[in-house]
């Protein structure tokens, strides 16, 4: 009889070899959290003359596969607030169903949801914040749109550390890259906001969607695109990006098809 | 009253030897008291509303609301305690909060009368608490449309059932009435408070059962409802509150709400006269419902 139970139904010592219990280790943090697994990639948004419109293309992708391409990461929060959302997908589920839990409560008050996008990104960042210092982050990026307390046009990002950033123009992921800069150049930074028209900022996003879609390999041609103005939110989910031209692509060389 | 002396009545959770619990009758005493409530489930959605007896002149009009909503489909307006009425509520707001977190889904307004009914009996059943003081109307809408599931992303393929039936039929109104004692059924019309007989009288003359009035009538009934209810405490002031959820189709969206003030002023407006032409006959119906009783 073996009296060490630790040693029971394991291969034997004498025909494998000694057992590595190294093998055993269960001590240590958790890390399944700490890694995204089902990822929305870029969210791009633009301030204009009276409102802000904020756009995402509709993909998940599982890694590199694009695995679901009609996922909505423009969420809508009470009258005038919309959330834009890029990382993990089932993160945004969570955060989708707290606000929702939020609205409720809101509404539960005779003067209906007070909220405005301002409240809800200092909400959001807060939330992000606490759960990266509980090593159990929130795995997104977000911009929040709408209005401040003011009426004026808020457009902010909260990333998976609390951290936030605001500006007339903003993008996450890729777009922060590859956006940011033609966002920069059709709206320099001495322009004032109140010159810059709905239409202006609508084929801006339009355009930057379009050089995503060319250059960023997690991203799909469909794509939502949200206007918030006074008057409500214009939510368009099943858009197409319109007007490609692959032309460029022949002249790229150092990979893929033409590798010299 | 009989109990009085025997001592079955000091207690709760301890029945008389002819069955009865009367710190639960004592509760429904204590709702017998207070302003009349109406519930009305209509064709396309429910009202409900509430004679607002007015206490103090120092109090703000139109503050102090007594209908509250839970979740956004779900109205409540109850008789008797109002701090009774409002932990209610709140432990409503707490179920449907709970069902969302479990089926992410709104709850069904019969669930929801299901659970209220429990915890309302749980409090006739131990010596250490009282029964409710209050019987409470509950009016829903369940959406007939399809609602995405809470936090949904996206809709899934195209082809295929999706483990869904076609042409069951869905939704629709929902209006239940919990007692003290933790009795609850479902209702076309319900009605508690001070002037519940006269309230019930006037609802069975609608001819609810065959399901074709309106929203819009609803309102304006029910605003007749508590003016014909409130004839018999006429010294004192009230405050009509309404609200109603309408379909998805309907003026709320499948949403609980305030009734707007003109609609509410209207149906006021509406009430009185009704209430002036009624004053000629009066006489000799009132005879006629005090033989009843």
């Amino acid at each position: 009889m073996d009296h060490f139970p630790g040693t029971w139904g394991r291969p034997r010592n004498d025909v494998y070899g000694a057992y590595d219990p190294s093998y055993l280790q269960t001590t240590g943090p958790k890390t399944h959290t700490s890694s995204p697994a089902v990822t929305g990639t870029s969210v791009i948004g633009v301030k204009f003359n009276g409102g802000v419109v904020l756009a995402t293309d509709n993909l998940a992708s599982y890694g590199s596969l694009a695995r679901f391409t009609d996922v909505k990461r423009l969420r809508v929060f009470g009258e005038k607030a919309v959330v834009g959302f890029g990382g993990d997908v089932s993160d945004m589920q969570y955060i989708d169903r707290l606000l929702e839990s939020i609205d409720i409560r809101e509404n539960y008050s005779s003067h209906g949801n007070m909220l405005n996008a301002k409240n809800l990104h200092t909400y959001l960042a807060k939330v992000f914040y606490k759960r990266r210092s509980e090593f159990n982050p929130l795995w997104n990026h977000v911009l929040v749109a709408g209005f401040d307390g003011e009426g004026k046009p808020f457009l902010s990002s909260a990333d998976l550390l609390g951290t936030t950033f605001s500006a007339p123009h903003l993008a996450t992921g890729f777009g922060a890259h590859l956006a940011v800069p033609i966002l920069r150049r059709l709206f320099p930074e001495e322009t004032p906001i109140e010159e810059i028209s709905r239409e202006q900022a609508v084929s801006a996003l339009k355009d930057c969607l379009k050089v995503l879609f060319y250059r960023d390999a997690r991203s799909i041609d469909k794509y939502s695109i949200a206007v918030i103005t006074q008057e409500g939110i214009e939510l368009k989910e099943d858009e197409q990006i319109e007007g490609q031209s692959w032309a460029f692509a022949e002249r790229i060389k150092g990979y893929g098809a033409q590798t010299n | 009253m009989t109990s009085i002396g025997t001592g079955y009545d000091l207690s709760n959770s301890v029945f008389s030897p002819d069955g009865r619990n009367f710190q639960v009758e004592y509760a429904v005493k204590a709702v017998e008291n207070g302003g009349t409530a109406v519930g009305i489930r209509c064709k396309d959605g429910v009202v409900l509303a509430v004679e607002k007896i007015i206490t103090s002149k120092l109090l703000k009009p139109g503050a102090n609301k007594r209908i509250a909503s839970v979740d956004r489909h779900v109205g409540i307006v109850s008789a008797g305690l109002v701090p009774d009425g409002r932990h209610f509520v709140s432990r409503a707001r707490d179920e449907a909060s709970a069902w969302r977190s479990t089926y992410k889904a709104p709850i069904p307004t019969s669930a929801l009368a299901n659970r209220l009914g429990g915890y309302v009996q749980a409090y006739t059943l131990y010596s250490s608490v009282r029964p409710f003081g209050v019987t409470s109307i509950v009016g829903g809408w369940d959406s007939e449309a399809e609602l995405a599931v809470d936090g949904q992303v996206g809709t899934g393929p195209k082809s295929g059932s999706g483990g869904k039936v076609e042409g069951t039929p869905a939704g629709g109104p929902g209006l239940y009435m919990i007692e003290p004692s933790g009795l609850y059924w479902g209702y076309y019309g319900a009605a508690t408070g001070k002037g519940r007989q006269a309230a019930k009288a006037e609802l069975e003359k609608l001819d609810l059962t065959s399901g074709n009035l309106s929203l819009l009538d609803g309102v304006k009934e029910a605003a007749r409802i508590i003016y014909v209810a409130h004839e018999d405490s006429k010294d004192k002031e009230f405050e009509l509150e309404m609200s109603w959820i309408s379909s998805h189709e309907g003026p709320t969206k499948g949403r609980h709400e305030e009734v707007p003030k003109e609609l509410r002023e209207e149906a006021e407006k509406f009430a009185r006269r009704a209430l002036e032409g009624e004053d000629e006959e009066e006489e000799e119906k009132g005879q006629g419902e005090q033989m009843e009783e």
